[in-house]
Formats: structure tokens, sequence, C-alpha cells
């Protein structure tokens, strides 16, 4: 991702926000692109609402500063910033009829009437409710007063679209169709979007980049696939999909790859990822997604291998978990299985096997 | 449970407790078409001279009207202090709130005689004000800004306060925002706080006895009236005019409230 000056739109500098002896926000610093899609995800209580909101500028930092576009934000009050807000709740006027809530923002310009009226017809035709204009809030659905939110927002052409976990309140199908939709509305209109959720598959989805935050500080900031591939810590990695770790002691460093003794689980090799300086006798882990890993009943020549005996099948459709219990780990290990070709040589429950995957797909976790 | 007899017994209960609750003030307008001095039994004939008396009656209408004047006042008075109590309890935290609260809510339950001697001496000891109207009204006011408060923190709560953040994030100030969206939605709320608090004034005695100089409220003056006999039945004639009006006015008030709570949940298409 490019990240020069040139095209920065938010800065955020050594930002902490406490409320009393919390600090909900913790010495945060980042920068975000011009036209990024750029998620905050984090379970509940970690800041990131909290983050989105100083943004908005409902909250104020205790200490640090955030620049929009370049200009310092602890002076500008809410309805000054050049941000507009998706509320988790909508706030949609319940006064107000379809077309005066989207004009809402827009009373203040003193646009000529057919002006007006023709911005609010291209936003109902941008998120396809034309013909509702004149619906009040409460005779939509979810879906719908979230598009009308949206609108609202976007009609007053913020630099930055702020939006508060908008799908939460959505069920599922309707959520998947939204977050298409919405990622095509900001390829459309090109605006930066901050977007909070607390959903790891749906931030995975759409995003250019994600910040995961846990206790108000920010663990990692990457992308989805270096996220889910090459997790910086075990919070990451535990957070966003499943992970298999194997706790142990770094024995050595050489050639790139570090040689781990994990006790119960034996030694496992992992290529090492970044400068980090590793001290031999360290604690550190070995990580490695279910997909990555085979099962078979001999012992493969290279590579990891853990011996164990497998347990029950979690059946998701598409694939399967299966669980394979080793002498000695806390856990059973989960291997994932494509079912393409259903019942091809997987073994059955209780049969011992070889849980195995090459060095190359796991990650070395320090902390 | 739902035996006949039980719920036969309910509905007796129920009758009864109808006719001890209105029998009394539906005599009022009885005995106001009666053609006799004397409120009693047996009726004597129908008449509308009492009504005649009651309209050339000059000093009962000028107690009718100072009444309502100080009425609307009070109701209006009270009621913009007690949006400004219920905004600052429902969306701001600050220390004593509690106690605030509590010294608002005080004249509540203080005795209306207790309250009435010590602003009696405040006004005439402390600050020696001339007894009026004015002094009337304000101490209504002392009275009427708790239940207007508590009628419109109700409201408040009642409304997601992402509404107003909503208002400040599309560009618009405090005042352009209470405008345009806190005061249409509370507006059936600050409705029932102006009615409720001209009620409580308009038939408020103890205070009004002890602030009132020269020109008497409605209820001092008719009380000043039953030592003379004559008059009562002018009187009466009022009273039922005042209980027609506050009939129409209480299903008015109804009807508004509920149509700002169908606005709210969503049933009108």
């Amino acid at each position: 991702m490019a990240n020069g000056a040139a095209n920065t739109m938010i800065s955020i500098r050594a930002v902490t926000k406490a409320f009393g002896p919390v600090r909900a926000v913790n010495a945060v610093s980042f920068d975000i692109a011009q036209g990024e899609f750029f998620s905050l995800l984090g379970p509940s209580g970690c800041g990131k609402t909290t983050l989105l909101r100083m943004l908005a500028g409902f909250e104020t930092p205790t200490e640090g500063e955030i620049f929009i576009d370049g200009q310092p934000m602890s002076a500008v009050a809410p309805n000054h910033r050049p941000t507009n807000m998706v509320f988790q709740s909508y706030a949609i006027f319940p006064h107000l009829n379809v077309r005066d809530n989207i004009a809402y923002g827009l009373a203040r310009k003193k646009l000529p009437k057919a002006e007006l009226g023709a911005i609010v017809d291209r936003a109902l035709d941008l998120i396809k409710l034309t013909g509702y204009g004149n619906r009040m809030a409460n005779q939509l659905s979810g879906g719908q007063r979230q598009r009308v939110a949206l609108a609202r927002a976007l009609v007053c052409q913020p630099k930055v679209l702020l939006l508060d976990e908008p799908l939460g309140a959505l069920d599922k199908k309707l959520r998947e169709e939204m977050q298409l939709e919405l990622r095509q509305i900001q390829r459309e209109v090109g605006i930066t979007f901050v977007f909070v959720t607390h959903d790891q598959e749906e931030a995975l989805t759409m995003s250019d980049r994600i910040a995961v935050m846990s206790k108000g500080e920010v663990l990692q900031i990457d992308s989805a696939a270096a996220l889910y591939e090459h997790p910086n810590c075990r919070e990451v990695a535990e957070f966003i999909g499943t992970m298999n770790v194997f706790e142990g002691r770094l024995l050595t460093v050489s050639g790139g790859v570090a040689a781990v003794d994990a006790g119960p689980a034996g030694q496992l090799l992992a290529p090492v990822n970044g400068s980090a300086a590793l001290t031999p006798g360290s604690a550190v882990s070995v990580a490695v997604r279910p997909e990555k890993l085979e099962l078979s009943a001999a012992r493969p020549g290279t590579g990891n291998a853990i011996a164990g005996r497998r347990q029950a099948e979690a059946y998701l459709g598409d694939r399967s978990h299966y669980y394979v219990e080793a002498q000695g780990l806390p856990k059973p290990i989960a291997a994932a299985a494509q079912n393409t070709r259903r019942g091809s040589g997987v073994a059955q429950a209780g049969e011992a096997v070889w849980v195995h995957w090459p060095v190359e797909a796991g990650v070395l976790l320090t902390h | 449970m739902h035996s006949p007899t039980i719920s036969r017994l309910l509905v007796t209960f129920a009758v009864c407790y109808l006719i001890f609750l209105y029998a009394p003030v539906l005599l009022l307008p009885l005995f106001s078409f009666n053609d006799n001095v004397y409120p009693n039994f047996p009726l004597k004939g129908f008449t509308l001279k009492w009504y005649q008396q009651m309209l050339r009656d000059q000093p009962l209408l000028d107690a009718l009207w100072a009444s309502a004047r100080v009425g609307i006042a009070v109701s209006f008075v009270s009621t913009v202090l007690g949006l400004f109590a219920a905004k600052a309890m429902t969306r701001y935290s600050f220390p004593g709130k509690g106690t605030i609260t509590s010294l608002i809510m005080l004249p509540l339950v203080v005795p209306s005689i207790i309250l009435g001697i010590a602003l009696l001496t405040l006004v005439r000891q402390v600050f020696d004000l001339d007894l009026s109207l004015i002094t009337v009204t304000a101490s209504h006011v002392l009275i009427c800004v708790p239940l207007a408060m508590l009628v419109l923190m109700a409201r408040l709560e009642g409304f997601d306060k992402n509404l107003e953040e909503a208002s400040f994030d599309l560009g618009e100030g405090a005042w352009r925002t209470f405008w345009r969206v806190t005061f249409p939605l509370i507006l059936p709320g600050l409705v029932s706080s102006f009615l409720l608090c001209f009620t409580t004034s308009f038939d408020e005695f103890l205070l009004a006895f002890f602030l009132s100089g020269t020109q008497p409220t409605l209820p001092i003056y008719i009380y000043g009236l039953l030592r003379f006999p004559t008059k009562i039945p002018g009187v009466l004639a009022m009273g039922s005019c005042i209980l027609m009006i506050s009939i129409l006015v209480v299903a008015f008030s109804e009807w508004f409230r509920r149509r700002g709570i169908d606005s709210q949940q969503g049933s009108i298409v």
C-alpha cells in the first residue's frame, strides 16, 4: 500500500483516550490513505468505537492529535469536520421521510430546490431506493434504513466516511449482500472509509487494510492476506480464523529457519519472518493454520510432523475440520480438508495418524 | 380463578368505584341547570339563568382571567426550565447530579402551607415586594418545574441520542439541532408538560392564598364566595364550563400523546 505523505488522509498521532482510570485507547499512531477502505477490527471493548468517535469529534483525545487531510482536528467541532458517520443504530430521523433524511445535511447550503431534488434523486438511485422517497423511517426494513443512513452521509461529500458496525443488525444473507454493495459504492465514490467491526470475516472480505485492536492498542495493521498468513502475535493469530499454536523454546536459528523445542509436539521448524532479535532459550510458539495441515498414516520424510489419534469431525459443508489428539498437548490439533472429493483418503475416527506440514507453512510467534 | 362470581364482584367494584369518583363531579352541571338558589334535591326546574348570572359577574370573570394568565405564564416558564433541567439530567453527567435532582424535586414533597409561609416571609420581609399575580406565578413555577422535568426526562430518555449526534455530524450546530431534531421529537412531551403545569397552577389554592395581593385567582375568589349563598349557582355554572373544557383538553392531550407514540414505534402508513 502506497502511504506517502501526499495521499495520507488521516493521521493518528499518539492518541490516548482515558475514561477515568481506564485507557480505552492507548497511545495509538497510524495513517490511513486517501480512498482506502480501512477497518478497525477487535472484540467489544477494544477501543475501536472510541477511536472512531474521536475521528468524528464526539470524543476528544486525552492526549495526542488527529489530522484529517493535514488539518489538526482537536479544536474542530463534529459539525465542522470533513467527516460523516453511519451510526450502528442508523439514527434515521423518525419524524422525517427518506428524502428529508437524505437532504438533512444539505439544508445549510441553501441550494435551489431543483438542484437539491436532483442530488437526492441521484442518492436514492445509488442506494437502489428510487420511489421510496416519501416513506417514513418506520416503514423501512433494516437494510433499507442502513442504506438511507449511508446516502444521508454521502450526499454531504465528506472526505472520510465513518461506519460504526453498520451491518451488525442485519441477518447473515443481507449482510453479505450489503458487504458487496458497500465495497462497490466505496469504489464508485472514492471516499476514504473507516469501518468498525468485530466480525473478522467481514473485515477480511471488505478492507484494503485492517487494524486489529485489543485493550486499547493496535496489534497489527496489514492487508487481509498478510494478517491471515503472517500474524505478528498470538492474539492476532487466534482472533483471525482458527490457528493451531504450539508453545515451546527457541533452540537455534540458521538460514532463516528457527528450530523450536515444542515439548510434547517434539522439535518443530518455522521460517523466521522479520528482523526481531531472537535469543535461543526464549519462549516462542509455532503456529499453523488448519488448512495447511495434512493427515497421513506414515510419517513423511520432510517438514514438521506430530503423531496423534484422529478424533471427531466437524462437518462444515464445503470443508471439514478433523480434530487430532496428540499425547501431552492441551488442545486437539485442528486440520481442515476440502470436501471436493469427500471420503477419499481421510483417516477414520480413532485411527493413529501423523499430522504434518511443510516448514514454510508455519509462523514463528515471539509473543 | 375466573369463576362467574368473581368477575361479577369485579364488575360491581368497578361500577361503584366509578360512581364514587364521578357522581359528585356530575352533580355540578346538574345543579347548574336547576332553578333553585340552593344546590339540593328535589330538583325544581330547568334554567339557564345561572349561566347568565355568571356572565354578568365581573369579579368572577376577572378571577378566571387572572387564573388563566397565571396558568399560561407558569406552564410556559416551567416547561422551558424543566426542559433545560431534563436535558442536563439525561444527556450530561456532572458532579452533584443526584443532589441537584433532589433539590429540584423537593418542592413536590414540602407541604404547600410551609412553602406558602416561607415564600410570604421571603417576599415581604426579605425582598419587600408587593404581593401580586407575579408572586403567585413565581410560587407556582417552583412546584411545576419538577413536574415538567419528570415528563420531559421520560420523553428525552425515550429517543436515541445518536439522533442528536447525527445532526451534529451532518453539519448542524446545537441551536439548529434542537429545532430540527430534538424539538419535533419531544413536542408531545412539551404539550403534556404544558397541560400538566397549567392544571396544577389553575386549581392551586394554598400558595395563591398566601401570595396573591388584591387580585385573587379563581380558587381564592370562589372560596371567598362561600359566604354569599346567592352567588353559589354562578360558581356552579362556571364549574360546569371548566369541567367541560378540562374533558376536551384531556381528550386532546391523550390523542396527541398517542400520535407521538405511533410516529415513534411505527404504525401509521
